[in-house]
């Protein structure tokens, strides 16, 4: 079994770095073409033709595209993202202080939006056609039609205007307790749950509806099996690797696609980071972000595609 | 030991949201303990319905609506959720049709067996393995210290039905229900079943009823035969008097499917003097990684060499995985063969249809055996019929329409049918229509995958009078592909005998009382149900059958 499920797993992972070293190639190479560059953004348009090529000299922008790739991925394999060209801090230094707060954000969002998501889905298989099932997918199709610069905006309109109950803007750096914690993200970690949990919550039903009407659940029935029992030792086990697919694919948007959110916000993520970058051309900054948002992506698609494999005992053990 | 059974009018309805459709109705008998029950009829009879209410279950969106069902002393429609759960595995266990669909594929075969007595709180883990080793190995598993931590689909069709037997026995249930436990087997993998189902039905003293449309292997198995059609019961006496004086005339069509009588050859002395119109060579065929000098990691088909004339019908015949169909796609071009030729009307077939002629794909059809999957539900019959019409023979319009009329006439089915889609058509009428768009194409020959198998026996005999009666019409070469003994025996001049993907042997119509054949025709023929009593014990006793 382990040589197989080895190799098996070697050839994921390896699969991924390739698909990682063709991201890396992609990112570089639209970087690259976009219009204007960091000298230009740095002196103004008001600069000299000579200022600007002495400082595109000094950026080693000079080179050919393919020679700058080289040395950019030679230093990202060695963990070296390059110094920004807007601030003086290195890239390094200006994730470090804002991979925590999106770490954060995403950690707390998936604690609450997975259980959520997957115990209001199992019960709505459970229940198929009964109200509750009904209520809760017409609830789901109306919350992820809604974009969620809207569901953000009427969240700061309700609690932060109406209400008063919490903050409007989210700061990260002024929580001390647990109560500040709760303030600054509750709604950021709404907004964002109702996007996940809908996604989230048809697939594991659609899954686990697959699953139940499949004959062995009748056989399972019939040997008097409690519904919990059929659902929880017999469905569920079967249907995990379609649900294991979707979640890594709602966990895989908070990594990136929260920049709407963030910027709303107002909250110090890398999204934000990111978003920051490309208004001021700071290219080095911008592939970093891109690079670990993809990075992420492949790994949470990874970890899903091993728990389809591993819950899988027909690719598990080969005969 | 068992439980006597008193079933009392029976009524079984399913509900959509407006009106209540009838399963079943007046459904009555009684057993003593210890009998065997068949009940017999063809698919929607409400056989399997009847079968699921002894455990008080009716399938979703449908409910037991009437009647009494007393199982010993408990009277079963008036039981509640929990103790229909009591009474379910432990009282009453469950064999089902297809083990391979009723097996969960994420947990091993041992946790799945121990569940019943796991469930109901009977015995501790340990004690429930080694009750169910002694099991496996009482029904003559392989390794039965060991199979329990296999997986599903690491054993093979016939083991999961054995095992599915052990796990209905865990408990040691008063009654069994057993809905056609042995139909999707492999017939010579189906005595071996049998077999061990009857040894432990009879030891145990279980009473048990068998749920099947086969009436020559319910012969083996029931004392009393339900005859069902339509929701309703049609005969209910004891075997012996069902097999030979039956009292409805339904009963006896039963007992004429399953001894089909020969149909007339169409083939004639001219035709055979003439060359042949399809000649196979050596054929090969496989998959997987091809090697060196084009030959695939596995092959499926190995040197395959056969002749067929116009008019003449050769059956084909094998168990699952013998290569038989792989033989009809070959022919057909679906599949590409790594050696060999096909030769047709005198000439080289190109491997693949997407190089054929259209002339050549117009003269070979293929009829598929699902007629479910091969006919688009989206699509009107008439439609189905005149894409065929409309893209060998470019009709159109009035003369188009005069020939979807002649076909349907042809496969004597309604003119009316052509404005239905297959979503309102029976599975025989189905399979009609299946064998009519075949025929649009004017073939010079067809290939018929298993085109009885999916059907009920009646409906079965029907179609093989077409097939016999539209080679003779039309003069067409036929290849039939089955699995059953019977069927190829009425209907073909010749019979071929594939295992694994080889050819064995070859026998004549005017040959197959004669014998001994090849030995393992032979064992084929041996392992066909016969329409007698007696007749599992005489295959048992036999040395082969021993085990």
């Amino acid at each position: 079994m382990s040589a197989f499920l080895l190799r098996l797993v070697a050839r994921r992972v390896g699969l991924a770095l390739l698909s990682l070293l063709l991201v890396s190639a992609m990112v570089f190479a639209i970087t690259a073409v976009l219009p204007g560059d960091a000298a230009t953004e740095q002196l103004g348009q008001d600069a000299t033709p000579e200022a600007v090529a002495a400082l595109r000299e000094q950026l080693g922008l000079g080179q050919s595209v393919p020679v700058r790739y080289a040395h950019w991925l030679g230093r990202l394999v060695q963990g070296d993202f390059g110094r920004s060209m807007v601030s003086d801090a290195t890239v390094s230094e200006l994730l470090s202080s804002r991979l925590p707060n999106s770490l954060r954000l995403a950690a707390v969002t998936a604690a609450i939006s997975i259980p959520l998501a997957l115990v209001l889905g199992i019960l709505a298989a459970v229940r198929r056609g009964s109200w509750f099932d009904r209520a809760v997918s017409m609830g789901t199709v109306a919350i992820v039609s809604v974009p969620e610069f809207l569901v953000a905006t009427i969240a700061v309109l309700v609690f932060a205007v109406h209400l008063r109950w919490l903050p409007a803007l989210s700061y990260a750096s002024d929580i001390s307790s647990l109560g500040q914690m709760l303030r600054a993200f509750a709604m950021p970690v709404l907004t964002l749950c109702c996007v996940t949990v809908a996604q989230m919550l048809r697939m594991t039903r659609a899954a686990l509806i697959d699953q139940l009407e499949a004959p062995y659940i009748e056989m399972v029935r019939l040997k008097g099996a409690t519904g919990a029992r059929l659902v929880l030792a017999h469905a569920l086990p079967n249907a995990i690797g379609p649900i294991a697919n979707a979640v890594a694919l709602s966990m895989s948007y908070l990594l990136g696609g929260v920049i709407v959110v963030e910027t709303i916000f107002n909250y110090p993520g890398v999204s934000k980071l990111m978003v920051d970058g490309v208004a001021q051309r700071d290219i080095p900054l911008v592939q970093a972000c891109t690079m670990i948002f993809c990075a992420g992506y492949l790994v949470l698609v990874m970890l899903a595609d091993l728990c389809g494999i591993l819950a899988n005992p027909r690719l598990r053990h080969r005969r | 030991m068992g439980a006597s059974v008193d079933v009392r009018d029976l009524r079984v309805v399913a509900q959509s949201d407006q009106d209540e459709q009838v399963l079943v109705e007046g459904v009555s008998f009684s057993m003593r303990p210890g009998e065997v029950l068949a009940l017999i009829g063809e698919s929607g009879s409400g056989k399997t319905t009847t079968a699921l209410a002894l455990m008080g279950y009716a399938r979703p969106g449908c409910r037991i609506a009437g009647g009494s069902i007393r199982i010993g002393e408990v009277e079963v429609t008036a039981l509640d959720a929990a103790a229909q759960r009591r009474l379910r595995g432990r009282t009453v266990a469950y064999i089902a049709q297809s083990a391979a669909a009723s097996f969960n594929p994420s947990r091993t075969l041992m946790d799945q067996v121990v569940e019943p007595v796991r469930i109901h709180g009977l015995m501790p883990r340990e004690e429930a393995e080694r009750k169910a080793v002694a099991l496996f190995r009482e029904l003559a598993l392989p390794e039965p210290e060991r199979i329990g931590a296999r997986y599903p689909h690491q054993v093979s069709g016939g083991q999961l039905q054995r095992l599915m037997a052990a796990m209905a026995m865990m408990a040691d249930p008063d009654v069994i229900v057993l809905d056609e436990p042995t139909t999707a087997l492999d017939v010579t993998t189906q005595i071996e079943v049998l077999g061990a189902f009857r040894r432990v039905v009879r030891e145990r003293q279980v009473t048990a009823v068998y749920v099947s449309h086969d009436l020559a292997v319910v012969a083996q198995m029931a004392d009393h035969v339900l005859v069902m059609r339509h929701g309703r019961p049609r005969e209910y006496a004891r075997i012996e008097q069902v097999l030979e004086a039956p009292a409805e005339a339904y009963t006896r069509e039963l007992l004429a499917a399953a001894h089909p009588a020969p149909r007339p050859s169409a083939l004639t002395p001219e035709a055979t003097a003439e060359r042949a119109l399809l000649e196979v060579r050596e054929l090969s065929a496989g998959y997987g990684k091809v090697d060196a000098k084009g030959r695939p990691e596995q092959l499926i088909l190995h040197d395959i060499e056969l002749k067929l004339w116009r008019g003449q019908t050769i059956g084909v015949i094998g168990e699952s995985g013998s290569g038989k169909s792989t033989l009809a796609r070959c022919i057909a071009g679906l599949i590409e063969p790594c050696e060999g030729y096909v030769l047709f009307d005198n000439r080289y077939l190109a491997r693949t249809v997407a190089e054929r002629t259209r002339e050549n794909l117009r003269r070979i059809q293929m009829v598929f055996q699902i007629a479910d999957t091969a006919l688009n539900p989206a699509q009107e019959i008439g439609e189905i019929l005149a894409r065929p019409l409309r893209f060998y023979f470019g009709l159109r319009g009035a003369p188009l329409r005069q020939r979807v009329a002649e076909l349907l006439d042809l496969v004597k089915l309604p003119a009316a049918v052509a404005g239905r889609r297959p979503g309102g058509l029976s599975g025989g009428q189905k399979q009609r229509i299946n064998l009519a768009r075949a025929l649009a194409a004017q073939p010079d020959l067809i290939l018929c995958d298993e085109v009885t198998s999916a059907l009920d026996p009646v409906v079965a005999a029907a179609i093989l009078d077409l097939i016999a009666e539209l080679r003779r019409e039309l003069n067409l070469a036929c290849l039939f592909i089955s699995h059953d003994l019977h069927t190829v025996r009425a209907l073909c001049d010749e019979v071929v005998v594939m295992r694994h993907g080889r050819k064995l042997a070859q026998v004549a119509r005017e040959d197959y009382a004669r014998g001994p054949h090849h030995p393992y025709y032979e064992l084929l023929a041996r392992s066909v149900p016969e329409l007698r009593r007696g007749w599992l014990d005489e295959v048992l006793a036999q040395p082969h059958h021993a085990a």
